[in-house]
């Protein structure tokens, strides 16, 4: 700077915006949130004479219905309308992709649980007592209720479908070491605080309003307006937040909106359908209870020669969006490591539960656990400490880098992300101490482990990989900011404004996050497979850079300069050796008449799927990270505790650190709940008998590792994503299956170092002890 | 057959009459429309509906209306006079102790509950008293560090 009196002002003049991205700002609603001034549908004012709904459910998994008498719920007190499939104006059907899904029984049930008639009363107590006085006849019906009956039934959703690459035959047989073994995995019930809700308001010309907590605005908007017979520009679909999502809300929140819309169509009143916890729980899908099996060989080293997997996917009674989380649990299969010769067969069981369906990773996580056993057991076999085969197994350069999907891996980071970790926490150290540790006690064991996730970035659905956004600036110079993203607590929200005020170089609080609507960005993709920031940071970047060029263009013509001579910055645009106030410039284009509104679109560029064949890439790219987790167990009890756990993830670079690193913490809390305390019991009858927190136990306070480190993994995505960011909602959720390894590690500890001990996920205290009682026996009989 | 309660609600008079089955929650989201309260389970496990009854956390899916006939309700909605924040309610959006904010009413009323019961407590005392307060989203860590940090605040303002 030649003129050093101007310093002090340019310095000012020039200071960083407020809410840039990269800065770890506060959730944009966090004020409200603490004050109880965030609004959730059931918080809504309700409209005069609003109706509540209850839905009556089949009390068998699979039954005729040979007679419904429902006479006594119309006349009982409070109720205004009775609705069976009969009154469904439109189509009786739900299916997100496939049309098995019938909205309401019509005839025939398939799951315990299953609405049969849906009821509008004047009060939810009211709904509730009439439903009650219903005269329902069934007759019952064989039913299929695990994975174990569907596959000796041959009942699937589709033809098994094989992926995979290589000879695994002939490598299985050459190896000088084969190995075979399974693993149950339980499935996970979402558990988001709010549970389902809708509110449809009726309007003119049949049209309908819909506030739904729901991630598939656009999908919803569509169902309903099937269910109701109309076209789409008659159903409007408006979502402000939820009170958590998870993969639930986003099919899910269809049934009882669109039951919602019929209703209040049908009466001319608004109807609300809030579930309550019991209720949602057995009415809506969840993660897949899976069944692995597998057959691997391998040399000395641990490395894997040939690997054959058989992934059981227990789907539920209808398809919902099972078949792309199949195919995700075999995308996951190889998690981080190169398989030379693999094949992954996947059966899609069709049984007579509760769809099962989206829950954070998709598939991902039961494909990681399988492969993360192989490599306990294959450690445990030869005797070596698992994370040195794991080291041996991973993807490197050329010629171990292509997947079993035969997608190159080109932006491969885990062996640093391992590497760093390891000397991080002096991994070496910390298995002698818990070596030592298991020496000196009889009845705790520690165990230890330190697994990896490679997870594959974007909807493998191809055309799902599109967004939209609308942006307006108004002529005081404050922004309007709408995209076709849903916010669910993830921050999403947050992170797309600092795109935006990132682009106009304005403070954050000058961008006005709000609800999606399906009246301002059409045709949407579920907030979905995390890719939330990706698809909307950009189209939102796309709509603020067309409005930007319009301007710089505008200051071009009108003050006769090149448009190289004009930068944003500050809250202000600088034009050659003079400035004006972002405001001030807006108001100016506003009265030279200069649009100030325009959408944005994005579509990934670059992947390509051919599921026939199950090859292509799939991904624009892999999300990396690693966890180290310590436990004890309780030899007599079964009771575990995780001690410790050092997490290294890669999220490229962070739009908002704060933000991706609650994902982090949450998403592995989540994972580990999954692996750990939270168990589906069902009947014989088909009946979960665990649908309320009573019995259904998510982590608490007091669960969470006693140390927990998360450290942002330094890196920059190879791609052009928006700011060079990578997804962050599914992945960490994957590095919880380090706890899992863990408490196999603990249990194996009480062997001869060399018996796999059969511990299944998750492992309660049960499970646990089941393990450990069955290294023991091994012990006795001197057979281990 | 409805009965009159009479009650003060966050610092306010109230007389109203309800049904016997009526439940404090519903009675503050409905007839009041006081809606940051919140219901997650319905059952008295989650603690998104906690509020405080003559000064004590409590959940309001479990008591009935007429139960708090005569008593002091605060709500998160009564705990700072519009545009302030109660210093738990800053350290909760200060310390990122909340993603989707669905459980976060709950946490805060918990939270203050926690300060007054244990001015000096420790994280473990802190994990130990959250633990009839269910979140989903975050792992607790925010949470924590957001009690901690409001019990200093409010520890230092009342000194």
């Amino acid at each position: 700077m030649s003129d050093q009196s101007m310093a002090p002002d340019t310095a000012s003049l020039c200071d960083p915006i407020h809410g840039g991205v990269a800065q770890p700002i506060t959730h944009d609603s966090a004020h409200k949130h603490v004050a109880g001034a965030a609004f959730y549908v059931d918080d809504l004012p309700e409209p005069q004479d609003m109706l509540h709904l209850y839905a009556a459910q089949s009390p068998h998994a699979h039954a005729r219905i040979t007679s419904m008498n429902l006479d006594a719920v119309r006349q009982a007190s409070g109720v205004v309308a009775v609705i069976t499939a009969a009154d469904i104006p439109g189509h009786n059907q739900i299916g997100a992709v496939f049309k098995d899904e019938p909205l309401l029984a019509d005839g025939e049930v398939f799951y315990n649980g299953h609405p049969v008639f849906v009821v509008a009363a004047k009060s939810i107590e009211q709904a509730r007592a009439a439903a009650a006085l219903a005269k329902i006849d069934y007759e019952v019906l064989p039913a299929i209720l695990g994975i174990k009956d569907a596959h000796e039934a041959q009942s699937y959703l589709e033809p098994p479908q094989s992926m995979g690459r290589g000879d695994v035959k002939t490598a299985l047989n050459r190896a000088p070491h084969r190995l075979s073994g399974h693993l149950s995995v339980n499935g996970q019930d979402h558990f988001y605080l709010e549970g389902q809700v809708s509110l449809a308001i009726p309007g003119e010309d049949g049209d309908v309003h819909v506030y739904s907590s729901t991630q598939h605005p656009s999908e919803l908007q569509h169902l309903v307006a099937e269910v109701l017979g109309v076209a789409s520009h008659s159903v409007t679909v408006e979502v402000r937040r939820m009170g958590g999502g998870f993969g639930g809300k986003e099919s899910q929140a269809a049934i009882f909106a669109a039951l919602a819309a019929v209703a209040a169509k049908r009466t001319g009143r608004a109807a609300k359908f809030r579930l309550d916890r019991d209720d949602d729980m057995i009415i809506t899908g969840k993660r897949h209870e899976a069944e692995i099996a597998y057959d691997v060989s391998f040399d000395t080293d641990g490395r894997i020669d040939g690997i054959r997997f058989e992934q059981f996917i227990k789907c539920g009674y209808a398809a919902d969006l099972s078949l792309a989380v199949s195919d995700r649990a075999m995308f996951h299969a190889d998690n981080a490591y190169y398989l030379p010769n693999v094949e992954i067969k996947s059966f899609r069981c069709r049984t007579n539960t509760v769809s099962n369906t989206a829950f954070r990773g998709f598939g991902g996580p039961q494909g990681v656990i399988g492969i993360e056993r192989v490599m306990d057991a294959i450690a445990l076999h030869l005797g070596l400490d698992a994370l040195q085969v794991r080291k041996a197994n991973l993807y490197g350069g050329p010629g171990r880098d292509v997947t079993p999907y035969h997608q190159q891996v080109t932006d491969n980071v885990i062996p640093e992300i391992i590497g760093a970790l390891e000397k991080e926490t002096d991994y070496a150290k910390r298995r002698a101490a818990v070596k030592a540790f298991n020496a000196a006690h009889r009845w705790q064991k520690k165990g230890l482990a330190l697994t990896p996730v490679k997870f594959g970035i974007s909807f493998t659905t191809k055309h799902l990989n599109q967004a939209g956004a609308l942006v307006h600036v108004y002529s005081d110079g404050s922004v309007h900011l709408n995209h076709g993203g849903t916010e669910m607590g993830q921050g999403l929200m947050v992170k797309v404004a600092q795109v935006v005020a990132e682009e106009f170089q304005i403070d954050v609080d000058r961008v006005k996050v709000t609800a999606t609507h399906t009246g301002k960005v059409p045709n949407t993709s579920a907030t979905a497979a995390s890719s939330g920031s990706d698809l909307n940071g950009m189209a939102a970047q796309a709509a603020a850079r067309t409005i930007k060029e319009r301007l710089v263009d505008f200051i071009a013509e009108s003050r006769g300069l090149p448009k190289d001579q004009i930068r944003f910055q500050s809250n202000k645009v600088f034009i050659g050796n003079d400035f004006v106030t972002f405001d001030d410039l807006v108001h100016e284009a506003y009265l030279a008449r200069i649009s100030l509104s325009s959408t944005g679109f994005y579509k990934t560029p670059d992947i390509h799927y051919d599921r026939d064949s199950h090859t292509g890439r799939p991904f624009y790219y892999f999300a990396y990270g690693a966890a180290l987790s310590e436990v004890v167990i309780d030899v007599l009890t079964g009771e575990s505790r995780v001690l410790a756990v050092d997490i290294l993830h890669d999220v490229g670079r962070s739009l908002n650190p704060a933000v991706d690193l609650g994902q982090i913490e949450g998403g592995f809390i989540q994972g580990m709940g999954w692996l750990t305390t939270e168990e589906l019991v069902s009947d014989a009858e088909g009946r979960l008998r665990t649908h309320a927190p009573s019995t259904y136990k998510i982590p608490v306070a007091s669960d969470r590792p006693d140390a927990f480190n998360i450290t942002l993994f330094s890196n920059t995505n190879r791609e052009a994503t928006i700011h060079r960011s990578k997804a962050v909602g599914e992945p960490p959720f994957m590095l919880a299956v380090s706890v899992h390894s863990a408490l196999l590690d603990a249990v194996a500890s009480l062997g001869d170092g060399t018996q796999l001990p059969p511990l299944d996920a998750p492992a309660t205290p049960e499970a646990i002890l089941r393990a450990v009682e069955a290294v023991t026996a091994q012990n006795e009989r001197g057979d281990g | 057959m409805a009965l009159s309660i009479n009650l003060t609600v966050n610092g306010e008079a109230v007389t109203k009459t309800v049904e016997p089955t009526c439940l404090l929650v519903d009675f503050l989201r409905d007839d009041l429309q006081l809606t940051g309260t919140h219901v997650g389970c319905d059952t008295s496990q989650c603690g998104a509906c906690t509020i405080h009854l003559d000064g004590q956390p409590v959940k309001a899916c479990t008591i009935l209306a007429v139960q708090a006939d005569g008593a002091e309700i605060l709500t998160i909605e009564g705990l700072a006079p519009e545009g302030e924040l109660h210093p738990m309610q800053a350290a909760f959006a200060q310390h990122h102790g909340l993603q989707c904010g669905f459980c976060t009413p709950g946490m805060v009323m918990t939270g203050i509950g926690i300060a007054r019961q244990h001015p000096d407590a420790d994280e473990a005392t802190i994990r130990r008293e959250l633990e009839g307060n269910l979140c989903r989203c975050t792992g607790y860590q925010n949470i924590v560090k957001a009690v901690a940090a409001g019990t200093r605040l409010m520890t230092d303002s009342e000194s």
